[in-house]
């Protein structure tokens, strides 16, 4: 039998259902693959093993019985720490955090939990989702399983790094301006961020609310498909949750591209692209064109807005959402204060990180008074300019092409020094959430370095479908997304 | 733009924050470089552009106001710092 952790979600859940293995066995694998990497890459703040092992065996139980409950029945997983996990410590990597146990599951969990998952614990992450490295953790930085001196992106670096190191078969990450995508690229890992709305965000623990969304981090499109299944749809304690049709995206995969239209957005590939990563993205195009799509360029040349207008509305929205922690109602609390005023105070400053603190005061910055019209109101009739011509573009393509990130995974501790440069590295990712779209990043290959290179294919509003198919289609065709890092093949650098 | 230490200060209190010295003088450049390069936008004329807050359509999401009684209070109240069996607990706040 091949290495039971290099199977795809969907494989596992298939060998589960016919009793070739035990759910306690793939648990177990897991639990002892976390234990071997953890010291290596700090993909997990915590690990959850009795609990794991707990609901391994409720997930038996139901098999066993014959209970049709979908494909994902006893798969193994592990959630960014953003996502509130009843009596669970949710920590968003932050110190301000503290043991917080949330008294409640997010609508994701209640969902996953539906579909027999176990799930193995909390993942490492940027503090708040604020980063694009998994650096700015108070838990420390999590570690590329593809070369330990990198970065694995962010800001659901914990989540990539996991997946990549096959020390779980899926993971749910947050993607507010490309922390599923951009990781996803880094480590070499197949995640996806849904259509806005199509995920209830209800339990994840906000940071810019209009932008945020929960999506899956896995092996193939295959299994991003059957995650979605389970975690899509109309939440009614979600007001932003859209009434739409969902599931069936597993079961509706077809590889069949004739009729399809592909477009390039050549402002995409100029002038800052890493030329090994824009070789290995347009090599996506061709393999397309051998499943019958038509690949067409075109010029999409809001991009050079992109980067301002998210950093303006995601800042503002992060500044309001994070006024809720002041060391009241949860979590930490300074000591050493004078008065109420003091209490919040000193919480905040010394319970937040510097990223975390840049970007409140620059929120709070945009929307004070005498800078508001100049900064938050121009970036979202900027915002409204971005929509559109992502629309004109969908009236004539059903997905676009184009890479993830300007280069691979860069070293630890380049990017942090100057934030200015790591905000422009989401240059390719951040329009997606503005738009409100769905986008996909897929290993498409390798730079000179043998770093995964990522593809990104957006699509309209619930094209998740469209999308999948193509890297579906994609996959079937290559095997990148098989390749693992020596460390997660058995070697035990990790 | 040139951003001050003062605007900074006065950013830091709306914020419920107190920078450091040392950290002050670091934010301020690097908030002059963001809020310098963000400038970019102004290179596009907007006039006769509509703000957008919500990407889609969805408007009036509304359900009836029913009291639902959270089931884990004993849990909210656990996450606090300071607490009792039904209030957090903050300095006095009025004389």
């Amino acid at each position: 039998m091949q290495e039971l952790l290099s199977y795809s979600a969907v494989e596992l859940g298939r060998l589960l259902r016919k009793g070739e293995l035990s759910v306690k066995e793939a648990t177990e694998a897991a639990l002892s693959a976390i234990e071997r990497r953890q010291s290596g890459n700090n993909a997990f703040i915590t690990v959850t093993g009795e609990q794991a092992l707990a609901q391994a065996e409720q997930a038996q139980r139901r098999l066993l019985a014959g209970e049709d409950i979908g494909p994902l029945t006893g798969v193994p997983a592990a959630i960014k720490d953003n996502i509130c996990t009843l009596g669970v410590k949710t920590t968003c990597a932050s110190k301000i955090m503290g043991d917080f146990l949330p008294p409640y599951q997010a609508t994701v969990m209640e969902k996953l939990e539906g579909a027999g998952a176990v799930s193995l614990g909390k993942l490492n992450m940027d503090e708040f989702a604020m980063g694009s490295t998994t650096e700015t953790s108070f838990y420390g930085a999590t570690k590329n399983p593809w070369d330990l001196s990198r970065v694995p992106g962010g800001s659901s670096g914990g989540a990539a790094a996991a997946v990549a190191a096959r020390e779980c078969w899926y993971a749910l990450g947050s993607d507010t301006g490309g922390s599923i995508r951009q990781p996803a690229s880094y480590c070499g890992v197949t995640g996806m961020k849904p259509t806005y709305g199509a995920v209830s965000r209800y339990g994840l623990i906000a940071y810019a609310s209009s932008l945020d969304q929960i999506g899956p981090l896995a092996r193939t499109a295959e299994d991003c498909a059957a995650i979605l299944d389970v975690i899509m749809g109309k939440d009614k304690r979600d007001g932003t949750s859209l009434d739409a049709p969902c599931g069936g995206l597993l079961a509706g995969l077809n590889p069949d591209l004739t009729g399809k239209t592909v477009g390039i957005p050549v402002d995409c590939f100029e002038d800052g692209l890493d030329p090994d990563v824009r070789e290995r993205v347009l090599s996506v195009a061709d393999v397309l064109k051998g499943r019958g799509a038509k690949v067409e360029e075109f010029r999409l040349p809001v991009m050079q807005y992109v980067v301002p207008t998210y950093y303006i509305i995601a800042a503002a929205e992060a500044s309001s959402n994070l006024s809720r922690f002041d060391g009241v109602k949860y979590g930490w609390r300074a000591s050493g204060y004078e008065d109420l005023t003091d209490l919040y105070c000193k919480t905040r400053t010394e319970g937040f990180g510097s990223e975390v603190k840049r970007r409140i005061l620059l929120g709070t910055f945009v929307l004070s008074s005498g800078y508001y019209d100049a900064f938050y109101r121009k970036a979202l009739q900027v915002k409204h300019v971005i929509k559109s011509a992502f629309d004109d573009a969908f009236t004539k393509y059903d997905l676009i092409l184009m890479p993830v990130a300007p280069t691979t995974a860069p070293r630890l501790g380049e990017s942090l020094s100057d934030p200015l440069k790591m905000y422009l590295s989401d240059i390719y990712t951040v329009s997606v959430n503005l738009a409100g779209l769905p986008g996909l990043s897929m290993p498409c290959g390798f730079d000179r370095q043998g770093l995964p290179v990522g593809a990104q294919l957006i699509g309209p509003a619930l094209g998740e479908q469209a999308i999948l198919n193509a890297a579906y289609a994609y996959q079937q065709d290559t095997d990148y997304h098989k390749q693992a890092p020596v460390a997660a093949e058995g070697g035990e650098r990790a | 733009m040139n951003i001050t230490t003062e605007l900074v200060d006065y950013v830091s209190e709306l914020s419920r924050l107190k920078l450091p010295e040392e950290e002050k003088a670091s934010m301020t450049a690097q908030l002059e470089q963001i809020i310098g390069y963000m400038d970019v936008l102004n290179t596009l004329d907007t006039s006769d552009i509509e703000p957008m807050s919500h990407t889609f359509p969805v408007k009036n999401v509304l359900r009836e106001d029913e009291v639902e009684v959270f089931p884990n209070r004993d849990g909210l109240l656990a996450g606090a710092p300071a607490h009792d069996e039904e209030a957090f607990f903050v300095p006095k706040t009025v004389d």
